[in-house]
Parts: C-alpha cells; sequence; structure tokens
C-alpha cells in the first residue's frame, strides 16, 4: 500500500482511538440542536425556526470552532513526533519526508470530515424526524454544502497546523503559534478589514477591493460560501451588507478554498524536505 | 558489492563544527562491527548519514552500493534501533509492527513471527505504554529486523537492559550474523560488547582513529598482557625481586596480589615459568580489551589514556 495511505489511516485511526472523532461529532451535534432550538432565543421565542436561520448562525459559529479544532488536532503532527523521539524511528523508514508530512494531513482532515459528516448529518436527521416542514431536499443541499466547507475550513487549518508543527523546536511553541494562528485569522483579520473600512470611509476603491480581500482570508470564504448561498436576511448582516453588490461564483470560491488548503500544507511538505533532523 | 558501507574522505559539517571530519572505512557483509566513541565523537552523525537522513558535505557514501541521501527505497534494506527508542505509548506492540511492516512493505505474518523471537508475543496486545525499559528495547530490535534487512543498525542496543536480556540480545545479533547480515552497533559498553564483535570502527572527535578486526587492531597496538599473582605470603619480596631481574615490574595490589605487565612477545614464556615457581599459588591472565585498546588510541579521556600508557 502506499506509505502516504498506511500513515493516513493511522493517523485516522489514533484520532479515533483519542476521542478526537467522537467527542467532535458529538459538540457538532450538540452545536447544531442547540442553535436549531435555542438560536432564536434572543427575539424571545424558543423553538425550532428556520433551517436557514439555524445554518447562518451555524456558519458564523463553525467560523470560530472549526480553524481552532483543525489547528488543535495537528499541531503536534511532526513535532509531537520529533518530542516523543519517534521522528526519526519513522524517517528510518522506507518513505520520503513529504510523504510523511502528507499522510499526517490526509489523516487527520480525514478524521474531521468524518466528525463534521456525522455530527452534523446526525443533528439535520434529528430535525428533520422532529420538524416535518423541515424535510426538504434543499435542507439537505444546504447542510451537504456545509459540511463541504466546514471540511475544506477544517483542512485549510490542519495545513496550517502541519507546517507550524515542521517548524518549531518544541510542541508548546507549536501549540502558542497555532493560537496566535488562530487569532489572526478569525479575529485580527476581520477587525483590520474593519478599521480600514472606517478609515477609509468606504469610498468606491475600497469598495471595489472590499470583496477581493475577503479572499485571503479562507474563514472568510467559508462563510462567503454558505452565507451568499442562503441569501438575505440570513445573518451577518456586515458581510454580506458590505458584499451585496458583488457577486461570488460558488467554483471560484471553492477554488479558493481548495487553494487555501493545499497552501500551507505545500509549503510544509517542502519545508520539511529541507529540514536538518 | 562486497562492502555493506563503505565511506571515503566523508565529512559532515554543521556551520563551522565539523561532525565527521573525512573520515574512510569500509564494513564488509556478514560481520558485526562496532562503532565506538564518546558522546560527540560522531557516531550519531554517521548512522544519520548512512540512513540517508543528511546529506554529506563532502566525501563519498555508499550503503550496499547506494547512495543513501534520500533513497528512501534503500531503508527497505535497512534495519534501525534509534538509541533509548520511544514508541506510540498508545498503541499495542502488535498493532506497531503491523504498522511499522506496513511501511516497509515486510511481508504479513512477519510481525507475528517477530515478537515471537523477541519474547513480546505474551505482551503483543498490551499498550506500548506499560512496557518495560527491556520490553521496548526487545520491541525496537523486532522493528529493526522487519523486512529482513541487509544492514541492522543498532545505536546504544544495551542501554538501560539487565544482563539476561543484553544476552538475549547479543544472542540475536549472532544469528544475524550466522544469517550473512552486517550488523553495525554502536556502543560506550566496550567490555559487554568485546565478545560480540569482529571489528570496531573508533571515532574521536569526527575523526577516525582506528577501524578493523579486532585481532589486526590489538596486533597493532601490541598492548601488554595484564597478569594477576597471588603469592604465597611469605614468598612476595623474594617473587618481587626475582621478576625485577627478568626485567618486569611487580606492583603489589590491595588485594594482596601481584599485577604484572607483560609483553605480547614474551608471554607465553613468562607464564610457563610462572606456572612452575612454588611461590605461586593462583594465577589470572588478562587480555587487552577493546577498553584498553581505546586508551591507547587515545579515543579515551586523557587521563586514563595516560595511566594505560
Amino acid at each position: 500500500m502506499n506509505p502516504i495511505l498506511t500513515v493516513a489511516g493511522k493517523e485516522f485511526r489514533d484520532d479515533f482511538r483519542n476521542r478526537w472523532t467522537v467527542a467532535l461529532t458529538i459538540l457538532f451535534a450538540l452545536l447544531a440542536l442547540g442553535i436549531a432550538w435555542f438560536g432564536s432565543a434572543a427575539s424571545g421565542k424558543v423553538g425550532f425556526t428556520s433551517f436557514d436561520a439555524t445554518l447562518a448562525s451555524l456558519t458564523t459559529l463553525g467560523a470560530f470552532v472549526i480553524p481552532l479544532i483543525g489547528l488543535l488536532i495537528a499541531y503536534d503532527a511532526i513535532v509531537g513526533e520529533r518530542d516523543d523521539g519517534t521522528l526519526l524511528l519513522m524517517l528510518s523508514y522506507p518513505l520520503a519526508r513529504g510523504q510523511l508530512v502528507a499522510g499526517k494531513f490526509l489523516g487527520h482532515c480525514g478524521a474531521l470530515a468524518a466528525a463534521t459528516l456525522a455530527g452534523f448529518g446526525l443533528a439535520v436527521a434529528i430535525m428533520q424526524l422532529m420538524q416535518p416542514p423541515a424535510q426538504t431536499l434543499q435542507a439537505w443541499l444546504h447542510i451537504g454544502r456545509f459540511i463541504l466547507s466546514a471540511s475544506l475550513l477544517g483542512a485549510c487549518f490542519v495545513g496550517l497546523a502541519c507546517l507550524i508543527s515542521v517548524q518549531t523546536v518544541d510542541k508548546s511553541r507549536a501549540a502558542g503559534l497555532a493560537l496566535i494562528g488562530w487569532l489572526i485569522s478569525v479575529v485580527l483579520f476581520d477587525l483590520a478589514l474593519l478599521a480600514l473600512l472606517v478609515v477609509s470611509g468606504g469610498n468606491p476603491v475600497e469598495r471595489a477591493v472590499y470583496p477581493y480581500l475577503l479572499l485571503f482570508n479562507p474563514v472568510d470564504v467559508f462563510r462567503l460560501v454558505n452565507l451568499t448561498a442562503l441569501g438575505d436576511g440570513a445573518g451577518n448582516d456586515l458581510l454580506t451588507g458590505m458584499t451585496a453588490h458583488h457577486t461570488y461564483s460558488p467554483l471560484l470560491l471553492y477554488l479558493v478554498m481548495l487553494a487555501w488548503a493545499t497552501a500551507p500544507f505545500a509549503w510544509a511538505m517542502l519545508a520539511f524536505r529541507r529540514k536538518e533532523v | 558489492m562486497n562492502h555493506a558501507i563503505e565511506f571515503e574522505a566523508l565529512a559532515k559539517r554543521y556551520g563551522t563544527l565539523a561532525a565527521l571530519d573525512g573520515v574512510s572505512a569500509c564494513v564488509p557483509r556478514g560481520q558485526v562491527i562496532g562503532l565506538l566513541g564518546h558522546n560527540g565523537a560522531g557516531k550519531s552523525t554517521l548512522i544519520k548519514l548512512i540512513l540517508g537522513l543528511i546529506a554529506p558535505s563532502g566525501g563519498r557514501l555508499a550503503v550496499l552500493g547506494q547512495s543513501p541521501w534520500r533513497a528512501h527505497a534503500l531503508r527497505r534494506c535497512i534495519g534501525y534501533l534509534p538509541e533509548s527508542a520511544t514508541f506510540y505509548a498508545s498503541l499495542s506492540g502488535r498493532e506497531l509492527l503491523d504498522y511499522l511492516a506496513r511501511l516497509k512493505q515486510a511481508p504479513r505474518g512477519q510481525a507475528q513471527a517477530l515478537l515471537e523471537r523477541v519474547g513480546l508475543a505474551h505482551a503483543a496486545d498490551r499498550r506500548i505504554g506499560t512496557y518495560s525499559k527491556g520490553m521496548r528495547q526487545r520491541l525496537g530490535l523486532a522493528q529493526a529486523l522487519l523486512g529482513s534487512p541487509e544492514l541492522v543498525l543498532l545505536d546504544e542496543p544495551t542501554t538501560g537492559l539487565d544482563p539476561q536480556a543484553t544476552r538475549e540480545l547479543y544472542r540475536i545479533v549472532g544469528e544475524l550474523r550466522a544469517d550473512g547480515r552486517c550488523v553495525l552497533v554502536s556502543s560506550h559498553l566496550l567490555a559487554e560488547l568485546e565478545p560480540h564483535i569482529d571489528g570496531a570502527l573508533i571515532l574521536r572527535q569526527g575523526q577516525l582513529l582506528a577501524a578493523g578486526s579486532l585481532d589486526a587492531l590489538s596486533e597493532q597496538a601490541a598492548l601488554p598482557a595484564q597478569v594477576l599473582l597471588r603469592p604465597r605470603e611469605y614468598a612476595m619480596p623474594e617473587l618481587i625481586a626475582r621478576l625485577e631481574t627478568g626485567g618486569l615490574s611487580a606492583q603489589p595490589r590491595a588485594d594482596g596480589r601481584l599485577e604484572l605487565q607483560v609483553p605480547r612477545a614474551s608471554k607465553l614464556r613468562m607464564l610457563r615459568e610462572l606456572l612452575t615457581d612454588p611461590a605461586v599459588v593462583d594465577l589470572d591472565v588478562r587480555e587487552p580489551t577493546l577498553a584498553q585498546l581505546y586508551d591507547w588510541l587515545g579515543a579515551g579521556d586523557r587521563s586514563t589514556a595516560e595511566v594505560a600508557a
């Protein structure tokens, strides 16, 4: 069997064995169900409102949680083996260094995607069971898109985690860098864009450039993929308001996400090839 | 391709520091070779070069007839036991070997056979985290033998092993030799290593001090044999005087015995005389050890080298 798949299979099983996969599945299912029934509590009613509103809230929440999980699941992929003293052993086996990184990346991405599919799939099944009006094909299409884009978003951050893991000398530094990476992409990037917008006062150049600036952050691309598809009134008015006059092609958005999923990971492979052990 | 490993003017520099500075030697197939030297002598660097994990800064290196740098297919023919090996603690011994066997494309079922060979069959399904140091080391040996490698590198394999486990390890090393494999063992424990190796590579500060078979090395060093005598108490002064006239200085030891350094050339003649000497009650001959050879070559600590000389 291909060594990449052998390593990926081992990492996937390890995530399962460490209860990562099960814990994430439960977390995702509870988040989805919680939002479905209590998401509109602020407006004074408790109970299932609409599927699209649920998905919009899930998107906002997912944009925070999924990058963090992607980073946590993989930040020690390489540096952890170095700390535990198993890295030299692995490298003495007949596999190229890039193959080791690729196997770890695919294994963790697979585990995260499986948890996303199982958790959100389960939640939607429960919603449909309890709310006959929500039993539409469109609901499944939307949640399918959500699961796909969430898995891609996870992959972006698993790739970033692999890059951090290759470049750091010990686990604690890798964990610190991972948290900084999360803070920048999830919080600071959007704040910076907002500041830019406030300072420039939304002049025409700014308005023309802004939709493209969003593509520089996979978290924003993830929001765009889901929110633009849901249409108006689904929530996150700031984002949709600013980009209302700009139509994104869904294909472009997916391609950008794919690029974001592969770029840090490819960088990690190259960096690891050059690393002295 | 008579040699398992050949290197010529091999060098590895890290910045200005030379970890290996132009060493040349050959390691023949079918032999057990000791790789000796203190910490920082360049043993680990040499092992990493042989595994192809780092690129040489200069010189030529051929492992099983190929340059090993980034030749990952070549590593299917090499087994490696890292120093103080650690493994994934959450896997069982069997799971680890199955995983590594797939990576090495070793035949199915070999993992089980190896677990039995190193005496771990009873613990195969326990988590590695629960293994003792000795069991982990045996598991490490088992994984090094996956895929029946031509060349086996053992880095400090006996650190932390009890004498029983050490004997077991060298029994397996002996089986590998009988099987025609080449085994390179790095160690600090010279006395323990000595009976099990055919030759040695001795490194100091990145330089090769000596290489070759143990016989050739001791021949070259011409170290004296050490003879310990237990004289009859009243005969002691007389015996010392007699030995003095024969050109040997006897050092009395704390345990009441006399210590003689007998040159190789006159060893047998001296022993014959001593055996018939009525003043001698008991006699013990110690051949020069690898440790003494090592000191003589200057690989050891300066002070111990001077004492030996």
